[in-house]
């Protein structure tokens, strides 16, 4: 049992005010910050339930998409326009957790995951500059198979684990906040903080700010993707290395191309070297190799994960040859 | 084990060398071989509909008047003192009736280690609980907080403090394999066995190989958590536990807690899996403790972290494999060596030289195995402990060897094949591991394997197959006792202390006690799973089915006598003698004369009886050291590797069983195919992170830890020899522990056929394939 009051908000306005007392945490599925609370990383005095705000997906004004912070996982991923306009994204959501885990999960939620390092998870045993800023990082010598290569800092190596965000990164998704001082509009590329000496403050999002909706843009890139998930199972397992990844041709040419990696950095990873290489070049899968070296040239790896900076490259060229199929 | 108890075995073996095989258990075969109408049928399992319909109770379910719940405090620190203990919190927090720490826990005797000698021993640990200051390993319990439900109890225990004086700790494998211990035996086995000089033989051998082979540490992940139910009751106590041993645990709990034996019950009808890590640990001994001290019934169920903090898991083993074979592939030298943990206050040796022991002739052999301590919960029994990670090493040598022979692997298996077993030189009392073999590759499609590693191909997926033996020894328990009451009205109930974790225990018992009593099934009922029952031994060693079948055949010996006492001299079977009749058409018959035969019930009315009792215990399993009993498989596998990834999904996995008779094809099948399964995750997926820095498992949890999901498990398919064993009643061999042996050898073959790399470490991640 852990002491603390539950609010069920039935509007932004209610969950912003509610969202203002010290302690207090939005609750959407709860699929992570449950087990947070249990394991005692999360410290909550007030968890306010925001599951009824909106939950609504539907088609923007300019052809795009906004989907209400509310929204299952599993709708976003059922869901026609997204599955037809962007595949990547409704793939990157069903290869993550269980279906249980995403009936459940919200899309604000799994914007706000927490990585999965496991002495992050560890509040009785480990030391963790994240969750005890300060203390220390026992990933760094210990078990970092599932951690950063890229955008990682002396104080953190973790990973962001979610799989959707890895799609939305690709997608120049936008994430519409809002607090009792008025909205505005981050673009996903910048909602996620790199460690640096402060991993414990992982997005730019205010304490008294919440995330209301999620809009993506309309996209012609994005009608010819996919997303690839590599793990150490076939199923509910966190990424090693994921690729979203959109590609359009001309004439065996790439005309425009989006790539985000999952599983290599504390934020989902837009590659934009990779994309800036490739534009203008052959769809070869030379053109495609040389591209993913270079978005990696800067990877460091730790004792466990070294072997990441070939996956990365590799399923990158694989996914972007995949996507030139007949086209080429 | 020491060396008195191989001078023990040993001398036994040798005088039953010279008794003849028909004076011995099995000496003749058991009569219900051949002629058995519900044994050998499909059923399903009898608790099948409570269980899906929820019906079934297990021992976190049990209500209680007045129940109290508690929780545990693990240290999160290796070796210490604790320096300093504030429980003034908790005690003030609401609904806590209790916080028990070595301050006021009970003063109890230590548990007696689970041993081949003393079958009432059933400790996985004898090391001291709850009794001093001192922190052994990390995870240990250092406090238990009771309260009036759960969420209390889980909360109070969040606010105790504790500073721990740390002290150095041994927590790695490669410095301790420094100071490793050669013990005199492994179970029942003189653990040194030198034939000839294998290392000479080796360096001479046409071909030889040679490699070290690893394995992880692995955790216990039963669906079912360890749970207890307690309730001290005038003086007595009443235990509704989640336990392979019933009626063992209910001695050992006596004596820990200074009990007559019948002042103890333990109640455990059903068990949600069990695989060796259902025994008695600590938790058990702390609730009752507890419970003792509020006067209330207290029901603990630990969490699935607690599992990993407190139940030991599988060692990791390092073994060396060497093989030398003559120009005809013929084995010259077999070496098999290594180092696995095991503690002074541990119990399970993980005998994985034993399937080098069984399997092949060779003209040489070198076979030991070194013991290393570390600071840790004692490793336990887990699923064929020994032959599951033994056989990888040895069946991947074999592999490797007839790879580089240019042979098939199973024709190289075939010039192997022993004629009586290879160290003690008993004859096996059946074996057809060549049959299985054969069987397996013509279903398997063996023959479209390309000898060749590296050139199938599916578009990225490179595809390959492989083989391996699985191995495991028969065993029957002594001391296993069953009652069984013959009802006036026909009917009749089997009676034992016996463990249900899922195999279908009742339900084959109860089709064997048909066919024995010639009753129909209906008429059977199999009560089961309480210590005040006729004590039967631990589910372990895959010997519970053989030995209550054993129990259950002298049972019906002794009865058939008192039936015919019974009848006297008015009856059709007058003058008859328990060797001139059977027990047929729900009554008594001559062999001779089939007509000559009376009902149950006529013989129970004439004789005015409600009903006939009788208890008996199986003969002394003297079968077991006369003959060489071993179970044998040959396991199939097709997979493909991506070459991109690495990432290896299994197609297809075929296991062919040579375990003598097949009681029940469903549950067996079932029993085969989560062996299998659990040799997916051996093979591919589990893993216990060990952080030797600091002596903690890492992935505590079943996210972290992986277990094969649906995605990973292929289509499996299970076929059996159904040879009936002539040395075992029923001519029934055990099956719940083969089935994960082999699997993970014909995993890393299968992969080495596709990609030509020979992965010896596992699990295999892709990351070693890339």
């Amino acid at each position: 049992m852990i002491p603390l009051a539950y609010h069920r908000a039935s509007s932004a306005d209610e969950a912003i005010h509610l969202a203002g007392a010290p302690g207090a945490r939005l609750l959407g599925g709860g699929t992570n910050l449950i087990d947070l609370m249990r394991k005692g990383v999360e410290q909550v005095s007030d968890l306010v339930d925001v599951t009824a705000l909106s939950s609504s997906i539907e088609e923007s004004d300019d052809g795009g998409l906004m989907i209400g912070a509310a929204a299952r996982n599993s709708a976003v991923a059922a869901h026609p326009l997204v599955r037809s306009r962007y595949p990547l994204l409704s793939r990157a959501i069903l290869a993550g957790a269980s279906a249980q885990i995403r009936n459940m999960a919200t899309v604000g939620g799994n914007l706000m995951q927490r990585t999965r390092c496991v002495y992050f998870n560890d509040a009785a045993g480990s030391r963790c500059n994240k969750r005890a800023p300060g203390s220390g990082c026992d990933a760094r010598g210990g078990f970092n198979r599932y951690h950063a290569i890229l955008g990682a800092s002396p104080h953190c190596v973790a990973t962001n684990p979610s799989d959707m965000s890895v799609a939305l990164a690709a997608l120049d998704a936008r994430i519409h906040v809002s607090s009792a001082s008025g909205t505005r509009i981050i673009a996903l590329g910048d909602f996620h903080r790199l460690p640096g000496e402060r991993p414990d403050i992982e997005t730019v999002l205010e304490p008294s700010e919440i995330i209301t909706a999620i809009e993506i843009p309309p996209s012609a890139v994005a009608a010819n993707s996919t997303y690839r998930k590599v793990r150490d199972r076939a199923s509910y397992a966190f990424a090693l290395v994921s690729v979203a990844a959109g590609l359009t041709l001309r004439d065996g040419v790439v005309e425009d191309v989006r790539i985000g990696f999952g599983g290599v950095a504390p934020k989902p990873w837009r590659a934009l070297r990779a994309e800036a290489a490739l534009r203008g070049q052959p769809a070869t899968e030379s053109a495609f190799m040389a591209a993913a070296a270079t978005e990696l040239a800067d990877a460091v790896p730790l004792s466990g994960n070294g072997f990441k900076i070939d996956l990365a490259q590799r399923t990158l060229a694989a996914v972007l040859t995949e996507l030139s199929g007949d086209r080429r | 084990m020491t060396r008195v108890q191989n001078v023990v075995v040993e001398s036994v073996k040798t005088v039953l060398g010279w008794v003849p095989a028909q004076w011995l258990p099995g000496g003749t075969p058991d009569p219900l071989i051949g002629r058995s109408a519900a044994i050998g049928r499909q059923a399903s399992r009898l608790d099948g509909p409570q269980k899906v319909s929820g019906q079934a109770r297990f021992a976190a379910e049990v209500p209680m008047e007045g129940l109290s719940y508690a929780a545990f405090v693990h240290s999160p620190v290796t070796r210490a003192r604790i320096a300093r203990l504030e429980t003034q919190a908790a005690e003030a927090a609401p609904g806590v009736i209790l916080v028990m720490t070595h301050r006021n826990m009970p003063r109890i005797s230590p548990l007696a280690l689970i041993s081949i000698t003393d079958l009432s021993a059933v400790g996985n640990s004898s090391l001291p609980i709850l009794q001093d200051e001192n922190v052994r390993y990390n995870g240990q319990v250092v406090a238990v907080v009771v309260a009036e439900t759960q969420e209390q109890a889980d909360h109070a225990a969040a606010l105790i403090e504790i500073d721990y004086d740390t002290v150095p700790a041994k927590t790695h494998f490669e410095d301790a394999k420094a100071r490793a211990r050669t013990p005199a035996s492994v179970l029942i086995d003189k653990n040194h066995v030198t034939v000839g000089n294998a290392e000479r033989e080796l360096t001479q051998a046409a071909h030889r190989v040679d490699a070290v082979y690893r394995t992880p540490g692995h955790n216990h992940n039963a669906i079912e958590l360890h749970a207890v139910t307690v309730a001290w009751q005038d003086g007595s106590l009443i235990v509704h536990d989640a336990t392979q041993m019933i009626a063992p645990s209910a001695g050992a709990l006596a004596k820990v807690f200074g009990l007559k034996k019948e002042q103890v019950r333990v109640l455990s009808p059903f068990v949600g899996g069990g695989f060796g890590g259902k025994g008695l640990w600590d938790h058990q001994i702390l609730a009752i403790a507890a419970a003792r001290l509020t006067g209330r019934p207290l029901r603990l169920m630990l969490s699935r972290e607690g599992v990993y903090r407190i139940i030991g898991g599988r060692t990791p083993t390092e073994q060396r494999v060497a093989i030398g074979a003559n120009t005809e592939g013929r084995f010259t030298a077999l070496v098999h060596t290594g180092y696995s943990i095991m503690l002074p206050y541990g119990a399970c040796p993980e005998q994985y030289t034993s399937s080098a022991r069984a399997l092949y002739s060779a003209k040489s052999v070198e076979i030991v195995q070194h013991h290393v301590d570390l600071d840790i919960v004692p490793n336990t029994y887990m699923r064929a402990p020994g032959e599951s990670v033994g056989t990888f090493a040895l069946e991947s040598a074999v592999d490797e060897l007839a790879h580089q022979m240019g042979i098939d692997p199973i024709e190289l298996r075939r010039r192997n094949e022993p004629e009586r077993h290879p160290i003690s030189g008993a004859p096996f009392s059946q074996r057809a591991l060549i049959t299985a073999y054969a069987e397996g590759a013509r279903r398997f499609g063996w023959e479209h394997r390309s000898a060749e590693p590296g050139t199938r191909r599916d578009g990225e997926w490179r595809i390959g197959m492989g083989c391996a033996t699985g191995s495991f020894p028969y065993a029957r328990m002594p001391s296993t006792n069953v009652r069984i009451t013959l009802k006036r009205d026909g009917s009749a109930i089997v009676a034992c202390s016996a463990q249900e974790m899922g195999m279908g225990t009742s339900t084959v018992q109860v089709q064997h006690a048909a066919d024995r009593l010639g009753l129909p099934v209906d008429m059977i009922t199999f009560e089961m799973g309480d210590s005040s029952l006729p004590a039967s031994a631990m589910a372990g060693g895959s010997s519970q089915t053989a030995s209550i079948a054993g129990a259950i055949l002298a049972a019906t010996d002794k009865l058939t006598g008192e039936l015919l006492r019974l009848a006297g001299n008015d009856s059709p079977v007058a003058g008859l003698r328990t060797g001139d009749v059977r027990l047929t058409d729900q009554g008594v018959a001559s062999l001779e004369e089939p007509w000559r035969h009376e009902s149950y019930r006529s013989i129970l009315d004439r004789a005015q009886r409600d009903e006939v009792s009788i208890t008996a215990a199986g003969s002394a399993p003297l079968e077991m050291l006369k003959f060489a009993m071993n179970s044998s498989s040959a396991v199939f596998c097709e997979l493909r590797v991506s070459d991109v990834t690495g990432e290896v999904r299994i197609d297809r996995l075929l296991g062919s069983f040579d375990c003598g008779t097949i009681l029940n094809p469903k549950t067996a099948a079932s029993q085969f195919k989560g062996g299998m399964i659990m040799g997916i995750g051996l093979a591919l997926t589990e893993e216990t992170l060990f952080d030797e820095r600091s002596g903690r498992i890492m992935n505590a949890t079943l996210a972290d830890y992986h277990v094969p999901s649906h995605l990973d498990v292929p289509d499996i398919e299970v076929i059996w020899t159904g040879i009936p064993d002539p040395r075992s009643p029923l001519g029934a061999r055990g099956i719940g522990e083969i089935g994960i042996t082999g699997v993970a050898a014909a995993i890393a073959n299968a992969v080495f056929n596709a990609t030509g790399k020979r992965i010896r470490e596992l699990p295999i991640t892709l990351d070693k394939l890339l």
